[in-house]
């Protein structure tokens, strides 16, 4: 039998009671264990089915249904290139590629050491500065081709700022890089 | 905090407008998503501090409003009660601002909008053609209030439509038929009207006996659409007020607001509101001390674009995955958790108070045709645009229901950028279609756009401009579609994945004489057999580019040419003599096939060329053409 790693169970458990263990909150459930775990563990799934009483089979069926969960780990720092339609006139399959090639990975990948993954995503609903990506909880506008690289750099360099102990944790929100 | 009663709304009204009206200058800056991202908390945070350094604080108030909807030219504030528009404001430069604007008493003309470069200032907001043919009902208080302060909102007017239906004692048939004359029309896409949704509700739960539910669709998943978000951004309390009318006409206790995960700052205004409205007495046991007992639920989308389906919706809603069923039976009498059930979209609550307030008749005279015998004869009122695409002024617009593309798209957006021409509009999202110059001016209604071939659906509006391909836009659809479809039926399942293999055919250029007849064949058994809504409409970004755009597709097969350079199989990049050799292609080429030296002619290898087109996207010149 799997063993469940304790920790976990405190924090599913917490998702669990925010959510008063009901299962009509499943979904809201399924995005905070997302959110936490950047996917959907087995074990959790099977400890919100067991809280709930609700099967497991029917967790599964919405966690493969929705866009927004994932079976398998995301990276830490997720960059989704928006596809909606605005953001396709302008030209975001051309930003998409760009980022896949700056990163090594296709896009719906996560690079091997787990830092980055790159999604094409749902319209994000910023359709006046199109075309749109977000890098970690940065929203950019005006993104086209020609600037994956050089915000790759850019962050790149924050993101490792941030990971080292004497970083000053700027927690600036997003920039817009050149108008729309 | 005060407890809003019936009896005190108007005092507690008055009283905030008497402290608004102490104030000299209100900044009102844009904090919406779009202008978030375009840094404009800073530019706020900077604007306090300047005003604190040279001790106006008392004078001058910085507020942080929604969605201003001209988002591309974020940051924006505006200053009132006069009302001059900054546009593309810099932190840096907020000293100056204060300076100029309220010490020498002229606005600093650097951050005025003007039509274009070399163009005279526009100083004033309404004077700026973005925003003079428009009508805000749903929107009404965009940019006006500070949407996480309820103080805010009842001071501009929240809540007195409620307080209207509660003192005079207007509930159940009355209010509903004040709906129904109105014409008000499901602002989600399809343009079912409210009134008679809400009757067929009515009817259910007093024959069954059970407490119907309100619930109100913020899912908003057209690709391109942002009125849902903008307006829950800017004021969630008119969405709020309009489920709290809903409830009383159709007796319901409990609500639901069904929201996008994608829409973060969205969620946590709307939280926000409803906590404040129940902290206020607008919500929960004892609405305005009237023992009404209302209260509102989140619940978060995942992510599926079929969940805008009200069977859908539903489904998720419980904790399920959102497939739809069958309707034979629909959800106005059994829904959520079985019982009768309105759902309406987010817009469509956030005209109910103003219909409301101002009388069904006044709601009637804004729009198309005349429908005090039934809502099915006109679309009354105003419509939210999401105006994107290639358009020089993109945003978002309200406009009264038939005014014509060509105003929105030329008179309001200003015309297409950037020396190109005009190609489509794409309205209706995945289940519209693609309107060219000949539709133009035509009259934008429920009816029309369909008759034409595409939809008015939530309100997305796409402009096009020559380097669009349709074929690729009717792909990029049907990929869209394919994603999304819950797989449920076979005619959408299947359907949708023969479209989406012919139309990649053909913009590989391996296109074959008689898949245009295939298309047309496979669309109109989509339509015909598909269950929900989703696969019914699908075919429709085909249908319509077919028709209005066929020679495109033809060229596609016969001649092996993309007309608008997009297609990557039948295309080629090259440098023209433009080129002043400055080496910025050069440096992002990914499969360094650009060569060229400095202040030489550079010149692509095409046997390296990805067609990955970074170079043109690059190019200050415009010396890089794709044919």
């Amino acid at each position: 039998m799997r063993t469940v790693i304790p920790i976990q169970v405190v924090q599913v458990d917490a998702i669990i009671d925010r959510w008063q263990a009901n299962p009509e909150f499943a979904v809201e459930m399924l995005q905070d264990v997302q959110g936490r775990f950047r996917h959907l563990p087995k074990d959790a799934l099977a400890r919100i089915a067991e809280r709930c009483g609700t099967d497991l089979g029917r967790l599964y069926h919405i966690a493969t249904f929705f866009k927004a969960f994932s079976l398998e780990p995301k990276g830490e720092h997720p960059i989704q290139v928006c596809t909606g339609t605005a953001c396709h006139v302008k030209g975001s399959a051309r930003t998409l590629e760009a980022f896949g090639r700056e990163l090594g990975i296709a896009p719906g990948q996560t690079t091997p050491d787990l830092k980055w993954s790159l999604d094409g995503v749902r319209c994000l609903g910023c359709c006046g500065l199109a075309p749109v990506v977000t890098i970690g909880p940065d929203l950019l506008g005006g993104v086209d081709s020609s600037k994956a690289g050089k915000l790759m750099r850019r962050y790149r360099k924050r993101f490792a700022a941030q990971a080292s102990p004497e970083a000053s944790g700027d927690g600036d929100g997003a920039e817009g890089d050149g108008d729309a | 905090m005060p407890k809003v009663t019936v009896a005190n709304l108007d005092a507690i009204a008055a009283a905030a407008r008497q402290r608004h009206q102490g104030w000299k200058a209100m900044l009102m800056v844009c904090a919406g998503t779009g202008c978030v991202s375009a840094r404009s908390l800073p530019i706020r945070d900077a604007l306090r501090e300047e005003i604190g350094r040279r001790g106006l604080e008392r004078e001058i108030k910085v507020v942080a409003t929604g969605c201003n909807g001209f988002c591309a030219h974020g940051p924006i504030c505006v200053v009132q009660p006069d009302g001059v528009f900054y546009e593309r404001l810099k932190a840096e430069a907020v000293p100056e601002l204060i300076e100029s604007h309220f010490v020498r008493g002229r606005p600093l003309e650097e951050f005025l909008f003007r039509a274009g470069d070399g163009e005279r200032p526009v100083p004033l907001e309404k004077d700026i053609e973005f925003f003079a043919k428009q009508q805000c009902i749903a929107l009404r208080n965009r940019g006006k209030i500070d949407p996480e302060d309820i103080e805010d909102a009842i001071r501009a007017g929240a809540y007195q439509a409620l307080k209207k239906v509660l003192a005079e004692g207007i509930e159940g048939d009355e209010l509903v038929r004040r709906i129904v004359r109105s014409g008000l029309r499901g602002r989600g896409g399809g343009g079912f009207p409210t009134g008679i949704k809400w009757q067929s509700c009515l009817a259910a739960a007093r024959q069954r006996g059970v407490r119907p539910y309100v619930v109100c669709n913020g899912d908003e998943g057209d690709p391109g659409a942002f009125m849902d978000r903008s307006l829950v951004e800017a004021d969630p309390h008119a969405v709020i007020e309009g489920m709290l009318i809903g409830a009383r006409a159709l007796g319901a206790s409990e609500g639901f607001v069904y929201i996008r995960l994608e829409y973060p700052l969205a969620l946590q205004r709307l939280r926000k509101a409803i906590a404040q409205a129940r902290e206020w007495g607008l919500l929960g046991a004892d609405v305005m001390g009237t023992g009404m007992a209302f209260d509102l639920t989140i619940h978060q989308g995942a992510g599926a674009f079929v969940c805008g389906e009200s069977t859908a919706l539903m489904a998720s809603m419980e904790g399920r995955a959102g497939e739809p069923r069958a309707k034979y039976v629909h959800t106005v009498e059994h829904g959520y958790r079985d019982r009768p059930t309105v759902l309406n979209n987010v817009e469509t609550w956030a005209n109910v108070p103003q219909i409301v307030r101002n009388g069904p008749e006044w709601f009637a005279a804004i729009g198309t045709g005349d429908v005090s015998q039934s809502p099915w004869n006109g679309s009354s009122g105003t419509k939210v645009f999401s105006l994107v695409g290639s358009v020089r002024n993109s945003g978002l617009v309200e406009v009264p229901m038939g005014i014509t593309l060509r105003e929105i798209v030329f008179d309001i957006g200003g015309g297409i950028p950037d020396g190109r021409t005009f190609k489509a509009v794409q309205t209706g999202g995945p289940s519209g279609g693609c309107l060219p110059d000949s539709k133009l001016d035509l009259p934008v209604d429920f009816d029309t756009l369909v008759d034409s071939g595409s939809m008015m659906g939530s309100g997305g509006m796409i402009v096009m401009d020559d380097r669009t391909c349709m074929v690729d836009v009717a792909r990029y659809f049907v990929d869209f579609l394919c994603e999304e479809s819950c797989g449920k039926c076979a005619p959408c399942r299947e359907g949708l994945v023969n479209l989406r293999e012919v139309l990649t055919r053909i913009t590989r250029g391996e296109g074959r004489e008689g898949d245009l007849e295939l298309l047309e064949d496979l669309g109109a058994a989509l339509t015909d057999g598909s269950l929900c809504g989703l696969g019914q409409t699908a075919a429709n970004p085909v249908l319509s580019t077919l028709r209005y755009f066929r020679d495109e597709y033809e060229a596609h097969i016969r001649e092996r040419r993309c007309p608008a350079g997009v297609c990557k199989a039948l295309i080629r990049y090259s440098i023209t003599e433009d080129c002043t050799g400055c080496t910025s292609c050069v440096k992002v080429c990914p499969t360094e096939a650009i060569t060229g030296e400095r202040k030489k002619l550079h010149v692509i290898d095409q046997t390296k060329c990805i067609q990955c087109g970074t170079c043109m996207d690059v190019c200050n010149d415009d010396a890089v053409v794709v044919r």
